[in-house]
């Protein structure tokens, strides 16, 4: 059942991010997501951000949807059900954590709770988002920008390869651009590093049942939205195409 | 040695559990991952004519007791669900093609296009009660039922079947005229016209107001449906609304179904259900000295 909910506080993140802080009392684990209703305009699915007994999600603006949910205000409400998705494991592997923009959004909660190394990629340094916050809690936290106006020039998968050739780890956990989490992947199989990915799809019903968000054999909403690296190995449509509203396959 | 085998016309199905249209149905992907979940057969999304978005979200409500959903028939059209279909074909189970239209023209278009890619039948919906100018808006009228069901039954050579609405006075009236159309088999029931607020924000939840209900709410509703049907009807029926368990299923065969379809369970339950639901028939029907679907078919009947 959709809940509405009390915006508490809006922190500005980066130039295009906010996160909305917001009351709302359920167990939720990292990597796990939401339907957000804007009343009138759409529901969304977004990742949460900060799983304490205060709640948080951390949305870019990208359309007509999240365009409103920047436009509201502490006090305000919106609708939320969920919380949905199998989010990450918690297995104790030494472990890199890569975000390419917005993706970093859900690996917060797990930064909070597990120990990691971090690589944060975006476009450039106004786009970087939560470097200060994940410093609090990792020892190794590097960035890059495609414009070399923060960290190392180049992106996210670039900074990742050489983290992961300077280092010794046996896992990465990451988020961000399809693409970016595409070369990623070949970059870890290529090194035996063991995946944790979550993906995103069109979403219709976000229960499991209505199909809208396959990605190959799998249901995004409910398999997922965080795959390994062997069932990864196996979704046909990674990194070459997805479904639009009405079913069709097109490119990513 | 208990045999769950099902026929309906040429479509021989290893147990009675079809997947219901709407459910993991609209990638052939998603069709064999059914199949493979134990589905004897399996009924697409509805298909149309033409690629349709469907309704802006929010599309779906969960209640303790099923959903309420207004999808609004969304579907990549019937050329492009055509390849799809043919992705698949020889196919492990049947696939059975739920198609919408606006008219006779349009079903015959979108059946014969299915027929083509590799369906074993097909499923008309005339019963959708969140679409306008479709489904259930064609599907309460005895009169316009008969014609589409005649246009379609000449039209193919697989089985033609018609999901009914329980929107309507008198389903059999509308069983009755898909049965003098030429019709195959009737499937009922699709979801009750239904709607829910949000007492917050002081609106209906879904975007489309209205929605259909499904899942164990409606299954007293269901069962009631296929008992009337049975008493008039002599094609066999196809039960379907709130289906979870053996229990569930052995309730809509004794009512006088063939055999029955499973939707919201799959989200409920996980697609597991599909081998929970024929492992437990299968062990009801070895205890209670049902040797096959037909002993136990319509046993509720006096």
């Amino acid at each position: 059942m959709i809940e509405a909910v009390v915006i508490n506080r809006v922190e500005a993140e980066s130039k295009d991010c906010l996160t909305l802080h917001f009351e709302w009392d359920r167990p939720v684990s990292p990597g796990q997501f939401v339907m957000v209703w804007i009343p009138g305009l759409d529901e969304v699915p977004m990742s949460i951000s900060s799983i304490g007994p205060e709640k948080a999600m951390t949305v870019r603006r990208a359309g007509e949807a999240t365009e409103a949910l920047h436009a509201l205000s502490p006090g305000d409400r919106m609708g939320v059900r969920g919380p949905y998705g199998n989010g990450f494991e918690l297995n104790g592997m030494r472990t890199l954590a890569v975000g390419g923009g917005v993706g970093m959004a859900p690996l917060m909660p797990l930064l909070r709770t597990m120990y990691a190394d971090v690589a944060i990629g975006a476009r450039s340094a106004d786009e970087l988002l939560f470097e200060e916050e994940a410093r609090r809690y990792c020892d190794k936290v590097e960035t890059s920008t495609d414009d070399g106006s923060r960290g190392m020039r180049g992106n996210a998968v670039q900074l990742a390869e050489r983290m992961m050739d300077e280092g010794d780890y046996e896992q990465v956990v990451a988020c961000g651009p399809e693409v970016m989490l595409y070369h990623l992947f070949r970059a870890c199989e290529a090194r035996g590093v063991h995946c944790q990915m979550s993906l995103e799809r069109y979403m219709k019903c976000a229960v499991g049942l209505c199909g809208s968000c396959m990605l190959g054999k799998e249901r995004v909403c409910i398999d997922g939205p965080v795959f390994d690296s062997a069932r990864l190995r196996a979704l046909s449509e990674f990194g070459r195409s997805k479904r639009d509203a009405a079913g069709r396959s097109v490119g990513l | 040695m208990i045999d769950l085998a099902v026929e309906i016309g040429t479509i021989r199905m290893s147990n009675p559990a079809m997947l219901a249209s709407g459910v993991m149905d609209e990638t052939g992907e998603a069709l064999v991952r059914m199949m493979e979940a134990g589905a004897g057969a399996v009924v697409t999304k509805s298909i149309g004519v033409a690629a349709h978005d469907g309704h802006p979200n929010p599309c779906l409500v969960e209640l303790p007791h099923g959903y309420v959903n207004a999808m609004g028939l969304p579907n990549p059209g019937m050329d492009r669900f055509a390849e799809e279909l043919r992705t698949i074909m020889p196919a492990p189970a049947p696939v059975i093609a739920s198609v919408y239209a606006a008219d006779e023209e349009g079903f015959v278009a979108v059946a014969a296009a299915m027929e083509d890619a590799g369906a074993a039948g097909v499923e008309m919906n005339l019963s959708c009660p969140h679409a306008a100018g479709f489904g259930m808006e064609l599907g309460t009228d005895p009169a316009r039922v008969r014609s589409m069901v005649e246009a379609v039954a000449s039209s193919v050579s697989v089985p033609v079947m018609a999901k009914l609405t329980p929107n309507t006075a008198d389903i059999t009236a509308i069983g009755r005229a898909v049965e003098d159309g030429g019709g195959d088999a009737v499937v009922a029931i699709n979801t009750l016209r239904a709607m829910c607020i949000s007492p917050e924000f002081a609106r209906p939840v879904l975007s489309n107001r209205y929605g259909g209900l499904s899942g164990p709410a409606v299954r007293p509703v269901g069962v009631r449906a296929v008992y009337d049907l049975r008493r008039e009807l002599s094609i066999p029926i196809v039960g379907v609304g709130g289906i979870e368990t053996w229990r569930d299923a052995a309730e809509y065969i004794m009512a006088g179904a063939s055999c029955f379809q499973v939707g919201s369970a799959v989200g409920r339950r996980g697609p597991e259900v599909f081998r929970e639901i024929t492992g437990g028939l299968q062990a009801f029907m070895e205890s209670h000295g049902y040797a096959e679907m037909k002993d136990m078919e319509a046993a509720a009947h006096d």
